[in-house]
């Protein structure tokens, strides 16, 4: 016995010290290739964040522009837009998180209502369709019904004696429009994770809730909506992790660039922003500021998610994403 | 009791009609004002049916394809090649972190995780792209950044973890190497894990406007997604301007409904193939929601 106990041990050392063998480097040569990509294309770009303390010179390169310590950042703090990004970025996102998981939870348990499994699928499909749109194309739509002179919106208006309203200046009216067209996009695509942990229930539970006398609205208190919560916590993380990161093609292109500038004032957020003062190139150190927005985002964006993260886990063990 | 239930299910059944009638209604709306005629439209707006039913802009189109079919062969170009090499890559990656033995492999799925955590933003990765590399205005910077993603990896990982590894060990005692058991036994046992990322990877190539909005100027190389795209900035542009109605006529802007019938043949195609792979998609979202 104790002899046994010995040679595992044994082996266990031997293993550790195992030479790397031949099989071994077959395998690392296979993924050196991805390897040397990801190192390219996310890595190096990693380091170019420099540039978010530099005064970015075409001429001079990466390496060769001077050092400017944190002025990038003390320029955007103190410029008017600072305010109006992170209000626009935070509250349109916010509105779309909480509306989109509602009605993707709504929809899930509604189509797990649904006892035949036919039009399940087919409803499956029909709201699946806006998710192989681009946002251009979704853009072109939204044109179509909101179109100031020719819009279906406001044919539809006028019926009822309302007179037409050019949506394109109307910013108030923007973060209601995007939430719609982002539940739009969404819901037929996100209410399958719940609809699939649905799927997982026991159906014994069901029968001994029926047996219980428990009514359609008690079973989805009791029975749907704790099963849901894992679920509904981890994809809040990833979502509140990723609250400074507003979908670009959202904000971009179905703002139709923010109606050329009439729409700023709800619609303009940190990713827009970045992407046009790049293009523009009218302030002085427009790299070295985007930079340093960008890297604020990214460094934001972590702690939000370690944050999230951490405070899901006090509250239950097996919530969270690490 | 079972009466109550046949109405609730046949309640259920209409509210689902009307709600997915309205998420389509959009894409109906899209159609019918392409198929109306241009001056009927300038005068009634856009309706629910177009009166009369006008094919003149699907005319004007495929008598003047240059342009939108050139955007067709390029995006398919890249879209094909992208999805071949994208799983390649991810595959060739994914493989050595499912064996569990190998040294090392923490430290490569931390190299991988970090990237989802952190990205050097918008202006470092177009001076790699663009300034170092000089993949601007080629095919390629649509295909080679973002080539390996750390999120599909994971997904294919998570699959290739599932495979026995008496078959692995098996095929090494009778003298394969490994290059020969990933090119022969896994990437054939992993169909489905292979078609899910081919297929979500092909939809965002396909729907990819915003690589040619920071990295492209030549117009031959715009994706099918971005011609759309310039046409909208192109007319915003001319609204600006005073003589904006002339300005467009000078400069045979196509109309509205020439327009909106390039949407429809810019996204009917992918809608038209891209349900019929749904279960593909579906599927992609559920493994790919597996923790670890």
């Amino acid at each position: 016995m104790k002899a046994k106990k010995k040679s595992a041990l044994q082996l266990k050392i031997t293993n550790k010290k195992r030479k790397i063998s031949l099989s071994d480097w077959q395998l690392y040569s296979l993924c050196a290739i991805p390897v040397i990509m990801i190192f390219i294309f996310n890595y190096i770009p990693m380091f170019g964040v420099v540039i978010a303390f530099k005064n970015y010179k075409f001429n001079l390169g990466i390496l060769e522009s001077p050092w400017v310590g944190l002025k990038n950042f003390e320029f955007f703090f103190k410029s008017d837009v600072f305010f109006q990004l992170v209000r626009n970025t935070v509250l349109n996102n916010a509105l779309f998180i909480v509306t989109g998981m509602f009605f993707a939870i709504l929809v899930a348990i509604l189509l797990f209502e649904l006892k035949s499994r036919r039009s399940t699928k087919m409803f499956q499909t029909l709201m699946i369709t806006p998710h192989f749109m681009s946002w251009v194309v979704a853009a072109y739509m939204v044109y179509a019904i909101l179109n100031p002179t020719y819009g279906y919106l406001n044919q539809l208006l006028g019926d009822f004696g309302i007179e037409h309203i050019d949506w394109y200046s109307k910013p108030n009216a923007w973060p209601v429009i995007l939430t719609i067209v982002s539940i739009w996009k969404h819901v037929g695509m996100d209410c399958v994770y719940y609809y699939a942990s649905l799927m997982s229930i026991d159906t014994s539970l069901f029968e001994a809730a029926e047996i219980d006398g428990a009514n359609r609205f008690q079973r989805i208190i009791h029975i749907v909506l704790p099963t849901l919560i894992p679920l509904i916590t981890i994809l809040g993380i990833m979502k509140i992790g990723n609250i400074f990161a507003a979908d670009f093609g959202l904000f971009y292109t179905v703002t139709q660039d923010g109606a050329n500038g009439n729409l700023y004032e709800t619609t303009n957020v940190i990713s827009t922003y970045v992407f046009r003062t790049f293009k523009d190139g009218s302030l002085g150190n427009s790299y070295g500021l985007t930079t340093a927005v960008g890297l604020l985002q990214s460094v934001v964006g972590i702690i939000l998610v370690c944050t999230t993260n951490w405070a899901a886990k006090r509250v239950d063990k097996e919530l969270g994403l690490f | 009791m079972r009466k109550h239930n046949m109405v609730f299910q046949i309640v259920l059944t209409c509210i689902f009609i009307v709600f997915c009638f309205m998420i389509n209604f959009p894409f109906w709306l899209l159609i019918s004002a392409s198929l109306s005629d241009a001056n009927v439209l300038a005068q009634q707006g856009y309706q629910i049916w177009p009166k009369p039913v006008d094919f003149s802009s699907y005319i004007y189109i495929f008598k003047n394809p240059g342009q939108i079919l050139n955007a067709y062969g390029v995006t398919f170009t890249f879209s094909v090649v992208s999805m071949i090499l994208s799983v390649l890559l991810t595959a060739m990656i994914a493989y050595p972190l499912s064996r569990k033995h190998l040294r090392g492999r923490n430290i490569i799925n931390f190299y991988l995780y970090f990237t989802m955590l952190f990205s050097g933003g918008l202006v470092p990765t177009y001076l790699v792209v663009a300034k170092y590399l000089h993949l601007d205005d080629t095919i390629w910077v649509y295909i080679l950044p973002g080539a390996v993603s750390a999120w599909n990896v994971f997904m294919m990982r998570t699959f290739f973890s599932g495979i026995p590894g008496e078959i692995i060990e098996s095929a090494k005692v009778d003298g394969a190497s490994e290059y020969k058991i990933f090119a022969t036994m896994i990437i054939p046992l992993s169909k489905p894990v292979i078609a899910t990322i081919g297929l979500m990877i092909f939809l965002s190539k396909w729907n990819d406007w915003n690589t040619a909005l920071i990295y492209i100027t030549e117009p031959k190389l715009y994706s099918l997604q971005y011609l759309l795209q310039s046409i909208m900035e192109d007319i915003n542009m001319l609204k600006q301007n005073p003589d904006a109605a002339a300005m467009m006529q000078e400069m045979n802007v196509p109309s509205e409904t020439i327009r909106m019938a390039m949407a429809v043949v810019v996204a009917g195609p992918a809608l038209v193939v891209f349900p019929f792979f749904q279960k593909y998609f579906v599927k992609g979202l559920t493994v790919g929601s597996v923790k670890g």
